[in-house]
């Protein structure tokens, strides 16, 4: 068994065949991250037992047959709630947390038979974009150990890319799934906003954040996103809309596709390679019948301070949950409650996420928050507006999702303005609630460089349409890391 | 440079968030807020005059349930994730600080 040449249907049908049951799958799954893991760190937390007596249980009921989930062991990042399974957001303020119910995506895979592996490391409560700001450890990028996997769900993607697991769910507030994906050559998805419940995620930009599904292909990706799209009574942001089959966007191909290239999206600071894989990308999709334009997102360099502005307001919100009360660390030797909330908070959130409440606190300041929030939200106003209107002539948007391939471990933590403008080509898409999906679509010195396809609101099919269609004639996702992924 | 966060204003802010910056860290979280804060400022570049603005983009509006309690039965796995718990209620140290030092 090695990941590296299956997807979710052919493992689903050697289940479905006997080659071999549930609880056999999870334990060679489980053995394979054994042998593979201590070289890319991608897990947290590895739930052995809990992992094999669940695979257990499904192989008792009998492997359903047209449910192609049934058995499928998946990894989790560690800041969507497990319940029985230790969930610390990669935050020393919550290393002891133990939550008693499932986050509503995480209970859907339960429901249709998923087997949960274990927790996957993040940049701390999904801030960064590197995963190198995790309070625990560092994750490798299994195609030169030597990088980062991108962030912050680069536990998800390494463990996809190193074949520990066919199949992971991230989050996604500025990139933090696609990115990752464009640095580990798998396939990310953020879906629109709405379309799958917050309930349970462990909350960072309220108005920004999205579970998505990462994979190793376009196919598994649909699948994933069936199991985990839908209303949720818990989350009253989640879009009552239908959900469509995301499968049935494959093999259709693109023939009368409108697709732009936004100028804004391909000019300063792009690496040259990156921008080749985009020209090349487009270049295979007018091969197969698309038409392709440049097209005009003005408002594109203002996004990143738009995007910090509000998505630190909405986090220094939301991080004022953890104050050392009725769960997470509580600092010790404290003389009053001012002193236990101030003390627990200073010793439990990491560097980053201070800074990120900091921010957030201020732009909402008496005094500053037309100049800041206010202002911001209405950048955010216009920056909606030009995607509207690419939109009303365009069936999708191609542009590159980071830009750079993935860079040296160490190199990019020192400033956080750095970090902060590599968000410059995801965040508009979260601002906005779109679709947006990381695909692999080329190489630069043996690492892997993603495109992103934009679609509209709840258009998630288009954007797997394309996808498909690119990948079904194209091999990018079918190369692999040297190392790992047999069992 | 013209200074857009002072090392006071630091202070003040994290004494808001409920969070405690030593001062020898002072000025290294101040250097990097005033450079993140430059950059926010680029935003006056932008004419907004009028324009709505957006605070989330769900399509759902005014979502209206029924106000009733929904019982979990888990006190215990509430409680074993508190810090501190005595009789099945969490325990917090003293409000006001009885030795007189209230900082």
């Amino acid at each position: 068994m090695n990941y590296f040449n299956e997807s979710l249907t052919s493992v689903h049908s050697k289940l479905v065949n006997g080659d071999f049951s549930a609880k056999e799958l999870t334990q060679q799954t489980l053995a394979n991250i054994k042998s593979v893991d201590g070289d890319i760190n991608a897990f947290l937390t590895v739930a052995e037992k809990d992992a094999v007596a669940d695979a257990d249980q499904i192989d008792q009921k009998g492997i359903d047959k047209d449910n192609p989930l049934s058995g499928i062991p998946v990894a989790i990042k560690d800041n969507m709630l497990t319940k029985g399974l230790k969930t610390t957001a990669a935050s020393k303020i919550l290393e002891n947390f133990t939550p008693m119910f499932d986050a509503t995506a995480v209970e859907k895979l339960k429901q249709l038979g998923t087997v949960t592996l274990g927790k996957t490391n993040m940049d701390e409560f999904a801030m960064g974009g590197s995963t190198e700001n995790s309070a625990f450890k560092i994750t490798h990028n299994p195609w030169d150990t030597t990088k980062v996997p991108g962030g912050s769900s680069g536990g998800s993607a390494a463990a996809v890319a190193s074949g520990e697991v066919l199949a992971a769910l991230g989050s996604d507030t500025g990139g933090s799934i696609r990115q990752p994906a464009s640095f580990n050559g798998v396939v990310g998805m953020k879906p629109t906003y709405g379309r799958v419940s917050r309930w349970g995620l462990i909350a960072f930009g309220s108005s920004l954040d999205q579970i998505g599904p990462i994979t190793r292909n376009v196919e598994d990706n649909a699948t994933l996103l069936n199991a985990i799209a839908g209303h949720d009574k818990h989350d009253l942001t989640s879009s009552i809309k239908e959900v469509p089959d995301f499968t049935s966007a494959l093999n259709k191909g693109v023939k009368g596709m409108r697709i732009g290239i936004p100028t804004e999206f391909m000019s300063q600071g792009l690496d040259d390679d990156v921008k080749q894989t985009v020209l090349d990308t487009a270049e295979q999709f007018k091969k197969l019948g698309a038409t392709v334009e440049e097209v005009s997102l003005p408002h594109t360099k203002y996004g990143v301070a738009a995007y910090y502005i509000i998505s630190s307001s909405e986090a220094s919100s939301n991080l004022q949950r953890f104050d050392g009360i009725r769960y997470g660390r509580r600092a010790a030797d404290v003389k009053n409650l001012e002193d236990l909330y101030v003390k627990s908070r200073s010793e439990g959130f990491g560097d980053e996420v201070k800074r990120r409440i900091m921010l957030g606190t201020f732009s909402l300041s008496a005094g500053f928050y037309d100049a800041y929030f206010k202002k911001a939200a209405q950048v955010r106003t216009l920056m909606n507006n030009d995607f509207a209107k690419v939109f009303k002539d365009f069936d999708l948007i191609l542009a590159p999702t980071a830009p750079t391939p993935a860079y040296g471990i160490g190199e990019d933590v020192s400033d956080p303005m750095t970090m902060y403008m590599n968000d410059v080509l995801t965040l508009p898409v979260n601002l906005a609630g779109l679709p947006g999906m990381s695909i692999p679509a080329g190489f630069s010195n043996g690492l892997p460089v993603g495109v992103q396809l934009i679609g509209r609101p709840y258009d998630e099919l288009t954007v797997y349409q394309a996808g498909n269609a690119f990948e079904q004639n194209t091999d990018f996702n079918k190369q692999t890391p040297k190392m790992g992924g047999t069992n | 440079m013209t200074e857009k966060i002072s090392e006071d204003q630091v202070k003040h802010v994290a004494e808001l968030a409920k969070l405690k910056i030593n001062d020898d860290q002072l000025p290294y979280f101040t250097t990097q807020l005033d450079k993140i804060i430059g950059l926010f400022e680029t935003l006056s570049e932008v004419d907004t005059e009028g324009v709505e603005p957006t605070s989330s983009v769900t399509d759902q509006v005014n979502v209206m349930r029924d106000d009733v309690a929904e019982n979990w039965h888990q006190q215990q796995a509430l409680l074993d994730n508190a810090p501190d718990t005595q009789d099945g209620y969490i325990r917090v140290p003293t409000i006001i600080d009885e030795s007189g030092d209230n900082n």
